[in-house]
């Protein structure tokens, strides 16, 4: 049995969610490769290969990977799929779109988002808007998964796993790469922020977002996230949407200001550690998830809060 | 210009959902069902592009029972040209989906297929990706903006940590994210119409697919509930609660 992990990074640096999902990979006992594709990513390879727990790492390095297409992602873990009997990697935008191609092509079923490993072939993966914890068992002969990061730890450094190069299939034709817009923050990232500050729709414009909650999240050294709602009025950018649809966080403190607490946003937090709500309704529905609760004016106790604060 | 959209009939977004008594399935018995909310904004899409003059035709689909009528009747409320049932049983997987769905495209041939980016329901985020595969398309999931000319799609799609944008030749598989636009209300008046509107129901049996379930469901629980804690009133009651019985120095 061979376990072949998809690995996520940027061309310089492996993402840290590759970690976790050799922590995941772990639980078959079995030889664990990494698939390290892209362009002139030899960084990436080493970072790879001195994972703790990886025999080795598979690379496989062609022009066209530099901006990787699902369709040229899918085409290329098929060709190399023969012999895995597990294919899997940490869920992210970037999983979730080769990977449903792969399953395709291979014809197996695939498991998203996993929370837990129960069995070789049973997971259990969260369904409605994470209202319902599903157990599932896959009757196919490759297990293809994703796994949720941060129900994993991460595999330590210190292996020394060999590297081998690999084939690239032609590049796919009909579709090409054309740009791509990265959100800058001298923040921390979202995902792995120990400390998050979200807030709503009621902050009311982009403006009063950045001038009430910035200078919280700089005092905290908080990533800030945001609604839905605040995102489709502008005034928050999509990448820091906190949800079902968004992302998911669970930092040691999540505070949610003026934030009403729906379904697809708690989804999203309620496994932070230390969750504080402020918000002046006192029966909105965030309170039902939060440690501490202030029913207040977000514009009085923000920056008072903030004041407070060494 | 043909547009082909898929819509799933799901438990209403703003429900919680109930489990049945010995966790063997989740009981949506007599539960308000509707459009899965992504597919409402796949089908906004194409008619608007119908709209625009680049569509000419825009026809929805709905795999399941013969409940999922009502879906389609508000598809074809909101404009939909047409209306196709496939009949199968209500809970399908994303892979025979995409399998059921791929010999419509083949008997259709529309230039552009539009699908929600994920069901509510089963969360998967699957079928679109899966749908290209089999028809060797290309994909643009979570698309935020679209835009055709000519025989090329482009498409802006929301990935982690900002956006990405790619150029698909025609034909092509797009998944729609709920930030792609904003899906028009139903008038009555397009309602009661659409009732006399007729939906061409295909058995699925006929379609040559292999249907079984590859995922077998072995039990549903509900995840723990964060308990309410309490309520503090002031800025400083909050710090104290904070500094001395979390140990978190803030
Ligand atoms: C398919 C689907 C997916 C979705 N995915 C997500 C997702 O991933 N993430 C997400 O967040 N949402 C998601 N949503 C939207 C979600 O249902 C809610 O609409 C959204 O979370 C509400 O955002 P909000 O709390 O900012 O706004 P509102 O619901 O408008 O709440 C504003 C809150 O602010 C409070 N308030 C107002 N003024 C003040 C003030 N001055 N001081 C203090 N409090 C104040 C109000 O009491 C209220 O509770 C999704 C919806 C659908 C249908
Ligand atoms: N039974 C179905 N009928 C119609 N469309 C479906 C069905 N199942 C999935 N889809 C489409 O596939 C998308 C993604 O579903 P999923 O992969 O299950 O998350 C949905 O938003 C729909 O557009």
């Amino acid at each position: 049995m061979k376990i072949l992990i998809l690995a996520e990074h940027d061309g310089l640096q492996l993402s840290s969610s590759v970690h976790q999902a050799v922590t995941a990979a772990q639980f078959w006992n079995s030889p664990i490769h990494v698939l390290v594709a892209g362009h002139s990513a030899d960084a990436v390879v080493q970072q790879a290969a001195s994972i703790h727990g990886v025999e080795r790492v598979v690379h496989a390095n062609a022009a066209h990977l530099a901006h990787p297409l699902a369709e040229d992602i899918a085409n290329l873990v098929a060709s190399i799929s023969e012999g895995y009997d597990v294919i899997l990697a940490a869920h992210s935008s970037f999983s979730k779109n080769a990977l449903p191609r792969l399953s395709a092509l291979l014809d197996v079923a695939m498991i998203s988002d996993v929370l837990e490993i129960k069995a070789d072939n049973t997971y259990v993966r969260s369904t409605y808007a994470g209202n319902v914890l599903t157990t599932i068992q896959s009757t196919d002969a490759v297990q293809l998964l994703t796994v949720h990061g941060s129900n994993f730890t991460a595999a330590s450094l210190g292996g020394n796993a060999e590297i081998t190069s690999t084939e690239t299939p032609a590049a796919f034709k009909k579709a090409s790469w054309k740009s791509e817009v990265r959100s800058q923050s001298d923040r921390p990232p979202l995902g792995s922020a120990k400390i998050v500050v979200s807030g709503g729709r009621s902050l009311g414009s982009a403006e009063k977002f950045e001038q009430v909650l910035s200078p919280l999240a700089y005092k905290l050294g908080a990533a800030l996230g945001a609604t839905r709602a605040a995102v489709d009025a502008g005034y928050a950018p999509n990448d820091i949407q906190v949800g079902q649809t968004g992302v998911v966080v669970a930092p040691e403190l999540y505070i949610a200001v003026g934030v009403s607490g729906a379904i697809q946003h708690t989804y999203g937090m309620r496994d932070s550690k230390i969750v504080v709500a402020i918000n002046q309704d006192p029966d909105a529905p965030i309170f039902q998830v939060a440690d501490y609760g202030l029913v207040a004016d977000l514009f009085d106790v923000i920056p008072e809060l903030t004041a407070a604060i060494q | 210009m043909k547009i082909l959209v898929a819509v799933k009939r799901v438990v209403d977004y703003n429900i919680k959902v109930r489990i049945k008594p010995d966790g063997s399935d989740v009981d949506i018995e007599g539960v308000k069902m509707g459009i899965n909310p992504f597919d409402e904004n796949a089908l906004e899409e194409a008619l608007r592009l119908k709209e625009k003059g680049v569509a000419t035709e825009v026809v929805a689909v709905s795999l399941g029972t013969s409940a999922n009528q009502d879906v389609l009747r508000h598809s074809l409320a909101m404009g939909a040209d047409r209306a196709i049932l496939i009949e199968a049983s209500a809970d399908l997987q994303p892979l025979a989906v995409a399998k059921l769905l791929k010999s419509i495209v083949t008997r259709e041939q529309p230039n552009l297929i539009i699908l929600g980016k994920q069901a509510i329901d089963d969360d998967a985020g699957q079928t679109g990706q899966m749908l290209a595969a089999l028809l060797d398309y290309p994909q643009g999931t979570f698309a935020s903006t679209l835009q055709i000319e000519g025989e090329e799609v482009t498409v802006t799609r929301e990935v982690d940590g900002g956006t990405e944008t790619l150029a698909l030749a025609l034909p092509a598989v797009i998944t729609a994210d709920l930030r792609l636009n904003e899906p028009r209300f139903v008038k009555l008046p397009n309602l009661m119409m659409a009732r006399k509107k007729p939906i061409e129901t295909i058995n699925a049996a006929e379609l040559g697919v292999n249907l079984d379930a590859r995922l077998k469901l072995i039990q549903v629980s509900e995840p723990a509930v964060r308990k309410a804690g309490i309520k503090v009133n002031s800025v400083e009651e909050l710090l104290n609660k904070l500094r001395s019985h979390e140990g978190i120095l803030v």
